[in-house]
C-alpha cells in the first residue's frame, strides 16, 4: 500500500494527449488492421500528397505540459492581469452574472458543446432559448424583429449599414454616421465602408441637424451617445426617411428599460451589444452584439433567425428560418458573410433577462444611472464641469485641472477611467459599482464628502438628467417566460429543462462533417471564468493586461508555427471574419502596389457558402472554377479563368483538404497557377485539423488563411458561437492584418472587429489544448482523425457508396456518403437517414453539404472506437430498414425512416397504427434500452415555418 | 388583364435551359417554371417578381423564388414590358409546387413584336423533356 502510494506520488502525471484522443493503440491497431496499414504513419503518408509534405517537421512548441502544470502556468499568466475596476465604459461594461448562469449554462457541457441548432429536433432547449433572446431584444428596442446575435456591436453597426444599403430606396451611396459614435464603431465602419464603396459622412447632430437636401442611404445614431449623451433624435429619423433613408440607432439595452425605445423614435433597425446583460467584459469578448429590424425588413436580417414552426404532429416547434438568406445558400448573394454568432453568449444574456424580469432590470437601470447622478454631482462639487446635462450611466467631464492627473490619481486609487484629451475625461458605471466605490471616485473628482452624501440617493424620478419626453412609457418582457423564473430553484430548473431537450457532445458523438465536433476539454474551460481573465476591460492600459498580451504572444507564434506563416492576428470574431480579414489584406497589398484592378477571387464550386459572401464584402468579384468528377478543382478550369483575368486577378480561395475532405493531389499545381498569374492563395484553413504535424499552409503556397480555433483548436461551438477565427499571413500581408485603434500595442488600422484582440476570454482554451499536446500530440491527432474518417469509410463503404476519394482511396478527416442512390431506389430521403439517426441517439451528420443528397461524415480524433462502432451499427441498421421499404415491406409513406424522429408521446398516446412495431420506432437497437435520447418534438416542418413567420416567444397557449 | 388560366397544353408551350416555360399569345408571353425546376427546388416559400410597367431585359434576373433549402432565380426570356404578375403566388407561394403550368405561373410579358420569340432560343416541349432526361 505504501509502496503503491510512492509510486503515484512519483509517476508522471497522465498525459492529456491519450485523453483528448478516444482511440488507444490497442483500438487504433484493430482499425489500422480493417484498413490494411501497419502505423497511423503510414497511413497519413499513403493519405497526404508527397508534394505537401512538411519541409522541416521542427517546431517551437514546447513539450507537452500535463493539466495540472498548464493550470499552473495559466494561473501564473493570470497573476500578471491587473483588475482594476473599470470606468472606461465605450460599450463594456462590468457585469454580474447571476452564478445560476454561470453553473448551469457557461460552465456546463449541455450548452457550451451543442452545435449550431440546424437539426431543430434536437436543439428546441437552446433555440427556445434564443427566442427568448430574441424577443427580449425586440421588446427592449421596440422593433418587431431581432435576430439570434451577431460578433459583437461595431460589426453589427456594420451590418446595419450594409442592410440599409439593400433596402434603402435611395441610389446614394453616402452614410451618415453620428460623430457620437463609439470609437471602435468609427474604425470599423471606416474599414469596412470603404471596401465596397460606401462614403461615410460623420456629422454632430445637435449641431448640424441633417439638411433637406440631404442624400443618403441611411444614417447611424448612438444612443445614448459615446460621450453618455442623452438625446433625442426623432427630427434627424424624420430628416433621414423623408429622403428614402433608413435610420440605424445603436442601443445600449439597459438604458433602454428607462429611455423611449429606438422603435418608438422611428427607427428601422437597431443594433448594439447584449455584454452587460450578465456576459463579462473578458478583455472585449466573446458577448452577443445583437440587430432588429421594423417588420418589411425582416428578408434583409443578417445571421440566424429563429421561428416558431409545428412539427409533424402539429405541434409547435422552433427552428432556424428564413435560411434561403443566408451565406449557405446564397453564397455571394447572401445578406451578409457572417456564419457562427455569439449563440452561448446570447443565451447568458437571455437568461440574465430570464432571471431578473423587467422589473429586476429597470432596477438595476435606475440603480446605474443613480449612480452616474451622484457622480456628475460630486464633479461639479469638485470643480469639474459636466458636458452633457442628460445621461443614463456615462458623464463627460471638462476637468478643472489636468485630465491626466485626475486619471493617474484614480488609477492609484484602483479605477480606470478614459481619458478623452488634455482636459476632458469620461466616467461610466454599471450594476457593479459600489456605495464604497462611489465615495471613493466623489472623493479623487474633489467633492467635499464633509457635506456631500456618502450614499447614492435612490431616485425614481429621473427627469433631473434624462428628458421627460424620452422617459419610457411602453411595457416590455410581458412574456411569462420573464416574469415567472425569480427564485433560483425555479432557474436551475428551466436550464435544465432546456438542456433536457438537446443532443450535445456530453450525450454521444456528433459526426457533423466539416464541423469538427472534438472534445473540449474541463481543463480548457478552467480559465475563463477566472476574473484575471473575465473582468478586465478591452482598453484597459497595457501595464494591467501584461498576462494577457504574453498569452496572446504566445499563441500567435504558436500558431505561426504550426501553420507556416509569419504573423497572426486573433482579432476576428469568427471563420467569416477571419476571411475578410484575409481577403482585405489581398485587397489592401494589391492596392499597395498600385494594382488597383486585380479585384477577382477565384473561388472553387465546392467552396463553403461564406467564402463567397465574403469576397463580395472585400469588395471582389467572384468567379466560380468548377470541379471535376472526383470533387478536385478542375486544373483545366482553373487555368481558363486565371487567363480570362489576366490583369484583375486578386486571389484564389481554396480550402484544403478540400471541402469534399479530401487531400487534393494537384494542390501545389493550383497554388503555382495563381502566384504565377500575378494573385494571392487564400487557403482555407477550416479543415486544418487534417493537416496539422503533417504540412502547413504557408509551405505549399498559401499566402494566407483563416483559422478556426472552434474547430481545430477546441473552442466549444456552444450552441453557434463563440468562434474566433485568426487570420495568418506571410510577410508581405502582415501590414494589412487587422490592427486596433484602441490596442495595447501593435498595429492600429484595418479592425474588423470591436476589441482589439476580439474574443480573449476564450483564448485560454486554445492556448491550453496546444500547451497540453505539444506538436506531438497535436500531429497524434491529426492521425486518429483521419485514421476514425476511414475507418467509417471502409466499414460503411458497401452500404453507402463513398463519394470521394484521394490517394489510394483514402478519404481525409471526413467522408462524404452518397445516399442519392438510395434516394433513388427506394425513396429514402438524406432527410430521412437523418431524422432516423436521431432515433438511434445520434446528431446527425452534416446533410447536403457540399453535395446535395449526401451526408458528410467527421468522427473526429475524441470519439472512441466503441462509439464509432455504435455509429456503424445505426446506419447499418438504417440501410437495412430502407431496403424494407424498398422491398415493399413497408409502405413508401408509413416506414421508420419516413416518420422520424419518434417522440415518446408519439409512441404512446393514441393506438399504434403504423405498419412496424412500436418497439422498432423507438428501440430499433438493444443499446438504446440502457441509454436512450428522445426528442421533444416530431420532424419539423421546413415550409410551414417560412411561410408563417414567427420569431418571437410564442404565447403559452400554443404548447397546450 | 385577366388572370392567367393555364390552359394551354405543355407540348404547345415553349422551354428555355433555365426551366421556365412561356405560353405564347401573339406578341405576349405568360411565364413560369417548370415542374422540373419547382421539384428540385423543393418547398417554395418565398417569390418576388418584378413590377407591372417595369421593362425587362432578356437573361436577366427579374424574380426570385425561394424554398427552405435554396434561392431560383427568375430570369427573363426575351425583351418586353412586364404587363401582369401573379399576386397569388406571391401569397401562397406554394402554388409554384401545387401548380406550377398553372395557378403558379409569375409574369406576363408584352414584347414589341411576336418575331423577338422567334428570334430567343427556345425548346419545344420535346428538346425540353430531353434536357431534363425525361
Amino acid at each position: 500500500m505504501a509502496r503503491d502510494m510512492s509510486t503515484a506520488a512519483t509517476a508522471p502525471a497522465a498525459d492529456f494527449a491519450a485523453r483528448h484522443i478516444g482511440t488507444g493503440p490497442e483500438a487504433q491497431s484493430t482499425m489500422l488492421d480493417a484498413l490494411g496499414y501497419d502505423s497511423v504513419t503510414d497511413l497519413l503518408a499513403a493519405a497526404i500528397p508527397d508534394s505537401i509534405a512538411l519541409a522541416d517537421a521542427a517546431s517551437i512548441l514546447p513539450p507537452a505540459a500535463t493539466e495540472s502544470e498548464a493550470l499552473a502556468e495559466l494561473r501564473a499568466l493570470a497573476s500578471r492581469n491587473r483588475v482594476h475596476r473599470s470606468l472606461i465604459g465605450l460599450g463594456y461594461h462590468d457585469t454580474i452574472t447571476p452564478s445560476v448562469i454561470t453553473r448551469n449554462v457557461l460552465e456546463n457541457p449541455s450548452w457550451y458543446t451543442a452545435y449550431t441548432p440546424y437539426q431543430p429536433e434536437i436543439s428546441q432547449g437552446r433555440l427556445e432559448a434564443l427566442i427568448n433572446f430574441q424577443t427580449m431584444v425586440a421588446d427592449l428596442t421596440g422593433l418587431d424583429i431581432a435576430n439570434s446575435s451577431m460578433l459583437d456591436e461595431s460589426t453589427a453597426v456594420v451590418e446595419g449599414m450594409l442592410l440599409a444599403r439593400r433596402a434603402s430606396n435611395s441610389d446614394s451611396n453616402v452614410f451618415l454616421v453620428d460623430a457620437d459614435a463609439l470609437p471602435q464603431t468609427k474604425a470599423l465602419l471606416a474599414n469596412r465602408a470603404e471596401a465596397v464603396g460606401i462614403q461615410l459622412h460623420y456629422t454632430p447632430y445637435d449641431v448640424s441637424p441633417p439638411p433637406s437636401d440631404l442624400d443618403v442611404f441611411g444614417a447611424f445614431i448612438q444612443y445614448p451617445g459615446a460621450s453618455g449623451r442623452v438625446w433625442d433624435p426623432t427630427a434627424v429619423i424624420g430628416a433621414v426617411h423623408a429622403q428614402g433613408g433608413i435610420a440605424v440607432v445603436a442601443a445600449d439595452l439597459l438604458s433602454l428599460t428607462l429611455l423611449t425605445s429606438p422603435g418608438e423614435l422611428g427607427a428601422d433597425v437597431a443594433v448594439g451589444t447584449t455584454q452587460r446583460f450578465g456576459v463579462p467584459m473578458g478583455f472585449g469578448g466573446p458577448h452577443a452584439g445583437y440587430l432588429a429590424v421594423r417588420s418589411g425588413l425582416e428578408r434583409q436580417l443578417p445571421g440566424r433567425l429563429v421561428g416558431v414552426s409545428k412539427d409533424a404532429d402539429g405541434h409547435p416547434a422552433y427552428r432556424l428560418t428564413l435560411q434561403a438568406r443566408e451565406q449557405h445558400i446564397r453564397r455571394e448573394k447572401a445578406t451578409s458573410n457572417i456564419c457562427t454568432a455569439q449563440v452561448l453568449l446570447a443565451v447568458m444574456a437571455s437568461m440574465y433577462a430570464v432571471y431578473h424580469g423587467p422589473g429586476g432590470l429597470k432596477t438595476i437601470a435606475e440603480r446605474v444611472t443613480n449612480a452616474a447622478r451622484y457622480l456628475a454631482d460630486a464633479a461639479s462639487d469638485g470643480g469639474h464641469t459636466v458636458v452633457h446635462g442628460n445621461y443614463f450611466d456615462t458623464i463627460t467631464l471638462e476637468t478643472a485641472r489636468d485630465a491626466d492627473d485626475l486619471v493617474q490619481r484614480a488609477y492609484e486609487a484602483g479605477y480606470l477611467i478614459h481619458r478623452l484629451d488634455d482636459d476632458h475625461v469620461q466616467l461610466s458605471v454599471d450594476e457593479t459599482t459600489s456605495q464604497d466605490d462611489l465615495v471613493a471616485i466623489a472623493d479623487i473628482l474633489g467633492a467635499d464628502l464633509g457635506t456631500f452624501p456618502e450614499r447614492v440617493p435612490g431616485r425614481t424620478d429621473l427627469t433631473g438628467w434624462i428628458p421627460e419626453t424620452l422617459l419610457r412609457t411602453s411595457e416590455y418582457l410581458t412574456h411569462p417566460v420573464f416574469n415567472t423564473h425569480r427564485s433560483e430553484t425555479s432557474m436551475m430548473r428551466y436550464l435544465k429543462y432546456l438542456a433536457d431537450k438537446d443532443y450535445a457532445l456530453d450525450r454521444g458523438m456528433i459526426p457533423l462533417g466539416s464541423c469538427t465536433m472534438k472534445l473540449n476539454a474541463a481543463t480548457e474551460m478552467e480559465a475563463v471564468t477566472w476574473p484575471e481573465f473575465s473582468r478586465v476591460h478591452p482598453f484597459a492600459p497595457e501595464a494591467d493586461v501584461e498576462g494577457y498580451l504574453e498569452l496572446i504572444g504566445q499563441l500567435e507564434s504558436w500558431l505561426a508555427d504550426v501553420t507556416g506563416y509569419d504573423a497572426v492576428s486573433l482579432q476576428p470574431n469568427a471563420g467569416s471574419q477571419g476571411e475578410l480579414a484575409g481577403l482585405l489584406a489581398i485587397r489592401s497589398y494589391h492596392r499597395s502596389r498600385g494594382d488597383d484592378s486585380r479585384t477577382v477571387c477565384l473561388i472553387p464550386s465546392s467552396a463553403h457558402g461564406t467564402n463567397a459572401a465574403s469576397a463580395v464584402l472585400a469588395g471582389m468579384k467572384v468567379v466560380v472554377v468548377a470541379c471535376d468528377e472526383l470533387g478536385n478543382v478542375d486544373l483545366g478550369d482553373l487555368r481558363a479563368k486565371i487567363a480570362e483575368h489576366p490583369d484583375d486577378l486578386a486571389a484564389l480561395m481554396v480550402t484544403y483538404p478540400s471541402t469534399h475532405g479530401v487531400y487534393e493531389h494537384e494542390i501545389r499545381a493550383i497554388t503555382d497557377a495563381v502566384h504565377e498569374a500575378g494573385g494571392q492563395v487564400y487557403i482555407d484553413g477550416a479543415n486544418l485539423n487534417a493537416l496539422l504535424g503533417f504540412a502547413r499552409f504557408g509551405e505549399f503556397g498559401g499566402d494566407v488563411s483563416h483559422l478556426n480555433l472552434h474547430k481545430t483548436f477546441c473552442i466549444p461551438h456552444g450552441g453557434g458561437g463563440p468562434g474566433v477565427g485568426p487570420v495568418a499571413a506571410k510577410s508581405h500581408l502582415a501590414p494589412f492584418l487587422p490592427g486596433h485603434p484602441l490596442s495595447q500595442r501593435g498595429a492600429k488600422s484595418n479592425p474588423v472587429s470591436a476589441a482589439p484582440y476580439g474574443s480573449p476570454n476564450i483564448l485560454p482554451i486554445t492556448w491550453a489544448y496546444i500547451r497540453m499536446m505539444g506538436a506531438e500530440g497535436l500531429r497524434d491527432a491529426t492521425g486518429a482523425a483521419v485514421l476514425a474518417a476511414n475507418y467509417l469509410a471502409v466499414r460503411l463503404r458497401e452500404h453507402y457508396p463513398v463519394l470521394y476519394s484521394g490517394e489510394n482511396g483514402l478519404v481525409a478527416h471526413e467522408c462524404i456518403l452518397d445516399l442519392r442512390p438510395l434516394t433513388d431506389a427506394t425513396g429514402v430521403t438524406v432527410d430521412d437517414v437523418a431524422k432516423r439517426l436521431i432515433d438511434y441517439g445520434f446528431h446527425a451528420p452534416t446533410m447536403s453539404f457540399p453535395v446535395p443528397g449526401t451526408l458528410m461524415i467527421e468522427p473526429t480524433e475524441s470519439e472512441d472506437l466503441a462509439e464509432l462502432e455504435r455509429f456503424i451499427e445505426a446506419m447499418v441498421a438504417i440501410k437495412v430498414e430502407a431496403d424494407a421499404v424498398a422491398g415493399g415491406e413497408w409502405p413508401a409513406d408509413d416506414n421508420p425512416l419516413v416518420n422520424a424522429p419518434h417522440t415518446a408521446r408519439s409512441v404512446i398516446v393514441g393506438e399504434w397504427e403504423h405498419a412496424y412495431p412500436r418497439e422498432k420506432a423507438v428501440y430499433p437497437v438493444p443499446s438504446l434500452l440502457r441509454n436512450k435520447y428522445w426528442p421533444p418534438v416530431r420532424r419539423v416542418d421546413q415550409a410551414w415555418g417560412d411561410r408563417n413567420l414567427f420569431c418571437a416567444c410564442p404565447p403559452p397557449e400554443a404548447f397546450a | 388583364m385577366p388572370n392567367y388560366t393555364g390552359s394551354a397544353d405543355k407540348a404547345d408551350r415553349k422551354y428555355t435551359s433555365e426551366h421556365e416555360w412561356l405560353d405564347i399569345s401573339g406578341t405576349s408571353a405568360t411565364i413560369g417554371i417548370t415542374d422540373y425546376a419547382a421539384d428540385k427546388l423543393g418547398d417554395v416559400v418565398f417569390v418576388e417578381l418584378p413590377k407591372v410597367g417595369s421593362t425587362v431585359q432578356s437573361g436577366k434576373v427579374v424574380g426570385e423564388i425561394e424554398s427552405t433549402k435554396s434561392v431560383g432565380e427568375l430570369f427573363a426570356p426575351v425583351d418586353g414590358t412586364v404587363t401582369a404578375a401573379n399576386t397569388e403566388v406571391v401569397d401562397s407561394p406554394q402554388l409554384v409546387n401545387e401548380d406550377p403550368f398553372g395557378a403558379g405561373w409569375m409574369i406576363t410579358v408584352e414584347v414589341a413584336d411576336a418575331s423577338v420569340f422567334d428570334a430567343a432560343d427556345l425548346m419545344d416541349f420535346d428538346a425540353y423533356t430531353a434536357l431534363v432526361g425525361e
